[in-house]
Parts: structure tokens; C-alpha cells; sequence
């Protein structure tokens, strides 16, 4: 009873009764990989929302202690702004030049990465430093608890994404470009552009509405 | 040297905790003693614990959900026992300190350690077979998941014997979960078994996801897939949409706790009735990630033992996916009385009472495909009518709670309880029920027996109604939840009858046991065929049990009822299947296990405040990670054998 058709064939369906319109069947394995880390993404950035709201919630609870127009400084912003945004296109050169085989081109791209990457870090550190050498513990107002943990989660996914990149690079080193490293590497960088995202609601929501009237 | 850990943290000056603890740990000794007696360990290693079959991690899931049925039940009967002893003037047995952990744990390991498990079993038992696929999209990731899960299901059960369990509800509200009013170890086992296991769900819900989205059998169109997959595709599209705020809330409580934070205290601007929004803006839609997938369940027991199609196809996908976008909009219903106001009040009952709309089309849906249809009394349909009855009457003493002055009567009283109850168990419990039995066979290749199952299944019916009813009339009679002694003559009478009808239930959950003992000891006169049943779905077309592709050659899809089609020859065409190339399946892994017990002493050592242990275990789980990353044999090729299953 049973008959066979090609995978690759579906001139063999017509008429049958069995066409296939737009659905052909799993989708290939990169595509389901992207796909599932897309969805891995928004739930991340989903986890960000709620910090968010919570900031919303108490950037003005801050008991009597400094607020956001006393800490911030839109210069430092900037920097960090433009450090973050300049990785992102040094990732986006790699991945070209990954796609294009050029080793050495790639390994440049992911050196930028990790560099402008680290750099954003630091300052994000020194400014925290500076806003507890201040006295702005997050300790001391639910107004600061939502701001270093809003901002510093998105430094903790920095940091994560900075592991991972150096993890990268190394098993390009050591292995080359497998079957599977295209994917891993779309999925990284759909990782970092994502966190500019956030940085961007973060830029405005806590930094430009910190300091605007 | 061990943070706050000490000889203290073992409840020796509590017997009944002691023995509880000590109980748990020779029944886990007996078993692992005889594992190894038997030689298991080989098997078990290789057949299930690296195991990334989905049909081997969804039954994992379920006997998960069955062990630790056992304990919340346990909880649940002594609260039951306890309160009985209370009528008269009695002070019951169980200290105050230690009743206010049990009736939280029994909360938290029911909710997240029973149902979500069964729930999130059957889903990944199920919906690959039913969309004729061959795995999940991410079989690795899919063994983390469970592990993940299972780990946080430990760090729960070792706070039996170590130290204590949180005393501030399932979810424990601040001001009272702050290390003000809850200085102990409780609340962080609480944060840190969650947060492993949420993690876990989180995972499970992404793959199950893009496993439905991407991985369907050729021709199979959104309008040709099995009620079931719809349900569980709602219901993944809710978990990862609604674990992350779980997951950051449990992150802030946190953070309050161990760093001195302020998101929810009462001090420094803190706000905590924003932990309250934000845990029920997760605990709303975790309610439809339990209930969907049941609906899902009864969608395909219903046609199958009326033996017609399911009624109302289409209306029941919309149905569906309207619940999934609603169940975001109510989550204020759950706190009424926090002052909101009249209005936001008002739209929040509105909204509420909406739900029972796609609800109630669904219900019709289901009885009208069994109206002249020839229905037959198995055990999950049995499950199904009785679902049918309670959950209506679930949903209506719903619909009243959602009126928000009735609310302001019966808050935190027995009538929530016995709402909440009324629809879990007569909604969830019933419906995974249904699904075991439904499923068994596709998974074992025997049927559970039958005399049994429905003996167990007249116990809990007749147990249910026993021991929760009561709870509508004390909820009115003016008695709170969380009460530990029943102490107005009034409430006398209906607490010794629900005592009662937790003895009935217990009756029922040993039935089941003897049921599955039974089972497996008949197992070659149960011997089922892959289509026991008679079904209309793909999962009947693979072998029962299905090897670990689950189709020698892939089917195409032309219908709705694919399988039913084809069995009675409704359509003229041949059947096709899928040429048979070689394909690969992914190897087994211990990543999963690895990190889930990496992941145990991590949120240990969290609990505990032992930094090194920490910081080694988060040290492990990344060496683990990256050895992972690092494997170049990740597949091995089948061919499977000329024989296409027809």
C-alpha cells in the first residue's frame, strides 16, 4: 500500500492529492538553530523588561539619598554608547569576513570585538566604582538597587558574551571552521547585537530621561 | 569554612521533620542499594541518564512528577490529618513553624516538582510523534532541561534533612520573604531550587517551540496539526514568554536577600507589592501552561473514544490561542485587595470573566463530539467526563472570585482553596492522568490495567469531591487558608470531611501505584499493538515503543487525522512516506547530568553562603560547557531497516 517519494522531489506530489504548498517537511538544522535562538533572545529580552520595570517602578525611590541627575554623566554615556556600537560593526565585519573564509580577517574582527567589547567594561566599571566611592550604594535606595542591577545585568551579559567570544576564537584556532561553527557564530552575534538593543533602551530610559528635565 | 552551614542545620529537636528527613533518605539508600545490586547502573547510565530521546526524557519528567506527587501528597495529608485532630479543641499534631513549611512546600513541589513535569513530560513525549519528526529540535538541550529541573526537585527535598523550607506561602510575599521577618535558610532554597529549575523550563519551552514551528513532517499545515500540538505550541509560547519574569523576579528577592538590595523591602523606597505584580505577571500564564496542554490531552481522548472527529476544529485552535493571549491580561485578579481601585479593579473582573469564554467553547466543543458519537468508557475517558463536570464547576466558583467586591469577601479564604484546587486537580491532575493512561502503551508497548486504573480513578473522583467541597463551604463560613487549627465548632464537621476525602484520594494514588505494579508484572498478556487505542493521530503510526528516530521513513501529511485517514481509507490516495535515507540521530551526553549537578551545589552552596563551594561548582559547570563545545562527534548515522511501519 505504501509508496515512496524523493525528499528533494516534489514534482512527484502533483496531483496526487499530497501537493505541498509552503510547508516542506523539518526545516534544515541552521535554520532551527537560529530560529530557537532567536526565541532563547526574547525571553532574555524579556528578563531585561522586567528590570526595566522595575526600574520604572523606583527610579524615584530614592530616600532621600543622591538621585539620577546627581550621578549621571552623559559623557561617559557617550563613550561607552559609541564603544558598544563599534564592537557590534566590528562583529558584523567578522561575520562577513567569516562567510568570505579569510581566516585572518575574521580573527582580526573578533580581536576588535573583544577589544571595544572590554573597553565598554571598564568603563561601565569605573563609573560604578566612582558611584560607590560616592556613597551610591545600591544598598542605599531601592532607586539605586534598580539601577546597578538593571545596568549591571546587561554588563553581566557583556561579560558573558566576552567569554564566549574568546571561547570562539579559540576553537577557531584550534579546530578551524567545522560544519557547525557558522551557526554558533550567527548565534554570538545575533547575542551581541541584541545586547545593543537593550543598551539603547537602557541609554534612553535610564541615562537621557535620568538627566533630562 | 561552610558558610552558615552547621550540625544545628539538622532538625534534631524536631521529631516529626527528623523522621521525615530520615524516611526519605533510607528509601533513597534502599534504592540506590539496589540498583547497584541489580546492575543497573550500566543500563541506566546508557538507556536513560545520557539519554536524548525525547520519549526516555518525557517519561523521566513524568516518573519525576510521580515520586514527588508522593511527597507533596504526603505534606498534604498530614495538613489534612492535622486540621482533623484541631476539631473539638485539639491542638493537632504539627508545630506552627513546622505546619507553615509544609503547607509551602506542598504549594511549590505540586505546582512546579508534580504538575509542571507530568505537563512538560507528556509535551515532550507527544508533540515530536505527532508532528512526525524525529526528535525535538534540540535533543541535548532537552536532556539539560530535565536535569535542570530535576536538580531543583533535589535542593527542595534536602531541605527537608538540611536546615528548614521557607514558612511564607509558595510564593512567599515580602516583606515577610526579607531576611527581616525570614532570616533563615528557607526563602533562599526556595529562590535557588526555582531558579535552577525555572532555567530548566525556560530551555524545555524555547526547544519545544522551534520544534513545532520548524520540525513538522512534510505537509503537515498548522490547520493539519493534532489539537495536542497546538495546545502545548500556546503553551510554550507562554513559558518563554512568562518564565524570564520569574526568573528576575526570583533574581531581586535574591538580591535583596543575600546583597541588601531594596526592590521589595519596606524600608529605602523599597515597594513590595511590585514583587506581587510581577510574580503573578508569571503566575497567571503559568496557570494556562499547566491547563493547555490537558485541554490538548482531552482534545485527543474525547474524538478517539467517541470515535468521531474532534467537534469544532478551527473554533478550538482560536480558543486556544485567545486563552494564551488573555491569560497575560489578569494577573491583577490575584490581589484584588492591594487598593488598586475601583476601575483597574473592574477591568481586571472583566477581562477574568472573559477567559471563560474561549473556555466554555471549548467544553461545548467537547461535548458535542461525543453527542452521537459511540463513546467508549475507557480509563482516560473516564478522566476526560470527570474533568468535564469538576472543571466546570472550577471555573464558575472562578468566574464569582473574579467578581471583585465577592473577592473581597472570600480572599485568602478556604473557598480560593478550594478554587484553585477545584480546577488544578480537576483540571491538570485529571488531565495528566488521562494522558498516562492515553500514552501509556505508545510508551511501553503494554497497557496499564484496566480494573485498577479505574478503581483508582472512582477514589480520586469521589475523593476530590470529598475533600475539597467542604473547603467552598468553610471559605464562606468565614475560614482563612493557612489556618493550622480548626477552631469554631461550625467549621467542625466539613474539616472532618474533607479529612476524610484525603484519605479517599490516598486510596486512589496507592491504586495507582498497584496499577503500574501490576501493569509491569502482566506486562506480556498487556502486550499492546502500536494502534491500542484505535487513534486518529501519528503517534499511533510509529511502533509502540517507537525505536529512537520514532519513524523508520517519515510520513507526509494531506489532512487533519492523519492517521485516521489513512486506517479507513477516507481518502483515495496511497499513503506516502518518506524515502528511507540514512539519517543522523544525535549521541548520547552527560552534559546534561553534569550540569544539573554542578547546578545542585551551586544553589547549595548559595543557600548555605559557602563561597569556594560556589565558585568551583560555577567553575565545573563552565569546564563542562566548554568541553562540551569542544566535541566533534556529535551524531552517528541510522539506516533503519527496509520495513516502513504501514
Amino acid at each position: 500500500m505504501t509508496a515512496t517519494v524523493p525528499l528533494d522531489d516534489s514534482d512527484q506530489l502533483a496531483g496526487t492529492g499530497f501537493e505541498v504548498h509552503s510547508d516542506e517537511g523539518a526545516a534544515p538544522r541552521e535554520e532551527v538553530v537560529g530560529f530557537g535562538f532567536w526565541v532563547f533572545l526574547l525571553s532574555d529580552i524579556v528578563i531585561f523588561a522586567s528590570f526595566f520595570a522595575a526600574y520604572a517602578v523606583l527610579r524615584n525611590s530614592t530616600a532621600g539619598g543622591a538621585d539620577s541627575r546627581a550621578l549621571f554623566s552623559l559623557g561617559n554615556v557617550a563613550l561607552e554608547t559609541l564603544c558598544l556600537l563599534l564592537s557590534s560593526y566590528a562583529c558584523a565585519l567578522a561575520h562577513v569576513a567569516l562567510a568570505r573564509r579569510a581566516a585572518a580577517a575574521f580573527l582580526i574582527g573578533l580581536a576588535a570585538t573583544f577589544a571595544l567589547g572590554a573597553l565598554f567594561l571598564t568603563l561601565e566599571i569605573r563609573e560604578f566604582a566612582d558611584f560607590l566611592a560616592r556613597g551610591a550604594t545600591p544598598q542605599s535606595s531601592a532607586f539605586l538597587s534598580a539601577f546597578f542591577a538593571l545596568v549591571g545585568l546587561h554588563g553581566a551579559h557583556i561579560s558573558a558574551g566576552l567569554i564566549w567570544l574568546a571561547g570562539l576564537a579559540a576553537l577557531f584556532v584550534l579546530q578551524g571552521s567545522g560544519a557547525r561553527y557558522g551557526s554558533r557564530f550567527f548565534c554570538f552575534a545575533l547575542y551581541w547585537h541584541a545586547l545593543d538593543l537593550v543598551w539603547i533602551g537602557i541609554f534612553t530610559v535610564v541615562y537621557l530621561m535620568g538627566v533630562l528635565p | 569554612m561552610f558558610g552558615r552551614l552547621t550540625l544545628a542545620a539538622i532538625p534534631t529537636g524536631e521529631p516529626i521533620a527528623l523522621g521525615a528527613a530520615l524516611a526519605v533518605l533510607a528509601v533513597v539508600l534502599a534504592t540506590l542499594a539496589w540498583l547497584t545490586w541489580r546492575g543497573a547502573w550500566p543500563y541506566l547510565w546508557r538507556e536513560w541518564i545520557t539519554s536524548v530521546d525525547h520519549k526516555r526524557i518525557g517519561i523521566m519528567y513524568c516518573a519525576l512528577g510521580l515520586v514527588m506527587l508522593l511527597r507533596g501528597f504526603s505534606d498534604a495529608l498530614m495538613m489534612r490529618t492535622h486540621l482533623a485532630l484541631t476539631v473539638g479543641g485539639g491542638s493537632g499534631y504539627l508545630p506552627p513553624d513546622h505546619y507553615n513549611q509544609i503547607f509551602s512546600a506542598h504549594g511549590v513541589i505540586m505546582i512546579f516538582f508534580v504538575a509542571m513535569p507530568f505537563v512538560v513530560g507528556l509535551m515532550n513525549f507527544v508533540t515530536p510523534l505527532q508532528l512526525g519528526g524525529r526528535d525535538v529540535a534540540f535533543p541535548v538541550l532537552n536532556s539539560v532541561s530535565f536535569w535542570l529541573t530535576a536538580a531543583g526537585a533535589l535542593l527542595v527535598n534536602l531541605s527537608l534533612g538540611i536546615g528548614n523550607f521557607e514558612r511564607a506561602g509558595w510564593l512567599p510575599y515580602p516583606p515577610l520573604s526579607e531576611t527581616t521577618y525570614s532570616p533563615d535558610v528557607g526563602v533562599d532554597y526556595w529562590a535557588w531550587s526555582l531558579q535552577i529549575a525555572g532555567v530548566g523550563t525556560l530551555m524545555s519551552g524555547v526547544n519545544l517551540l522551534a520544534t513545532i514551528l520548524k520540525t513538522r513532517a512534510r505537509g503537515m499545515r498548522y490547520t493539519r496539526m493534532p489539537m495536542f500540538c497546538w495546545t502545548a505550541l500556546a503553551a510554550n509560547l507562554l513559558i518563554v514568554a512568562a518564565f524570564p519574569i520569574l526568573t528576575a523576579t526570583i533574581a531581586m528577592l535574591t538580591l535583596d536577600r543575600m546583597a541588601g538590595f531594596h526592590f521589595f523591602t519596606n524600608d529605602a523606597g523599597g515597594n513590595p507589592m511590585m514583587f506581587v505584580n510581577l510574580v503573578w505577571a508569571w503566575g497567571h500564564p503559568e496557570v494556562y501552561i499547566l491547563i493547555l496542554p490537558c485541554f490538548g490531552i482531552f482534545s485527543e481522548v474525547v474524538p478517539t473514544f467517541s470515535r468521531k472527529p474532534l467537534f469544532g476544529y478551527r473554533s478550538m485552535v482560536a480558543a486556544t490561542m485567545a486563552i494564551c493571549v488573555l491569560s497575560f491580561m489578569v494577573w491583577l485578579h490575584h490581589f484584588f485587595t492591594m487598593g488598586a481601585g475601583a476601575n483597574i479593579n473592574a477591568v481586571f473582573g472583566v477581562l477574568s470573566m472573559i477567559i471563560a469564554v474561549p473556555t466554555g467553547v471549548k467544553v461545548f466543543n467537547w461535548l458535542f463530539t461525543m453527542y452521537g458519537g459511540k463513546v467508549e468508557f475507557s480509563v482516560p475517558m473516564l478522566w476526560s467526563l470527570a474533568f468535564m463536570s469538576t472543571f466546570v464547576i472550577g471555573g464558575m466558583t472562578g468566574v464569582l472570585l473574579a467578581i471583585p467586591p465577592v473577592d473581597f469577601v472570600v480572599h485568602n479564604s478556604q473557598f480560593l482553596v478550594a478554587h484553585f484546587h477545584n480546577v488544578i486537580i480537576g483540571g491538570v491532575l485529571f488531565g495528566v492522568f488521562a494522558g498516562v493512561n492515553y500514552w501509556f502503551p505508545k510508551a511501553f508497548g503494554f497497557m496499564l490495567d484496566e480494573r485498577l486504573g479505574k478503581a483508582a480513578f472512582w477514589c480520586w473522583v469521589v475523593g476530590f469531591y470529598l475533600a475539597f467541597m467542604p473547603l467552598y463551604a468553610l471559605g464562606l463560613m468565614g475560614m482563612t487558608r493557612r489556618l493550622n487549627v480548626a477552631y469554631m465548632p461550625q467549621w467542625g464537621p466539613w474539616t472532618l470531611v474533607a479529612a476524610v476525602g484525603a484519605l479517599v484520594i490516598f486510596a486512589g494514588i496507592l491504586l495507582m501505584l498497584a496499577q503500574l505494579y501490576v501493569s509491569i508484572r502482566r506486562r506480556a498478556a498487556l502486550r499492546a499493538g502500536d494502534d491500542p487505542w484505535d487513534a486518529r493521530t501519528l503517534e499511533w503510526a510509529a511502533s509502540s515503543p517507537p525505536p529512537a528516530w520514532n519513524f523508520d521513513r517519515l510520513p507526509v501529511v494531506a489532512c487533519l487525522d492523519e492517521l485516521w485517514a489513512r486506517k479507513t481509507g477516507a481518502r483515495k490516495e496511497t499513503p506516502l512516506w518518506l524515502d528511507d535515507k540514512p539519517f543522523h540521530m544525535p549521541r548520547n551526553s552527560a552534559i546534561g547530568v553534569a550540569l544539573a549537578a554542578a547546578a545542585t551545589f551551586f544553589g547549595f552552596a548559595m543557600v548555605w553562603r559557602i563561597d569556594w563551594l560556589a565558585i568551583a561548582a560555577a567553575l565545573a559547570a563552565l569546564t563542562a560547557v566548554i568541553g562540551f563545545a569542544a566535541r566533534r562527534n556529535l551524531e552517528v548515522a541510522v539506516a533503519p531497516n527496509e520495513k516502513a511501519p504501514a
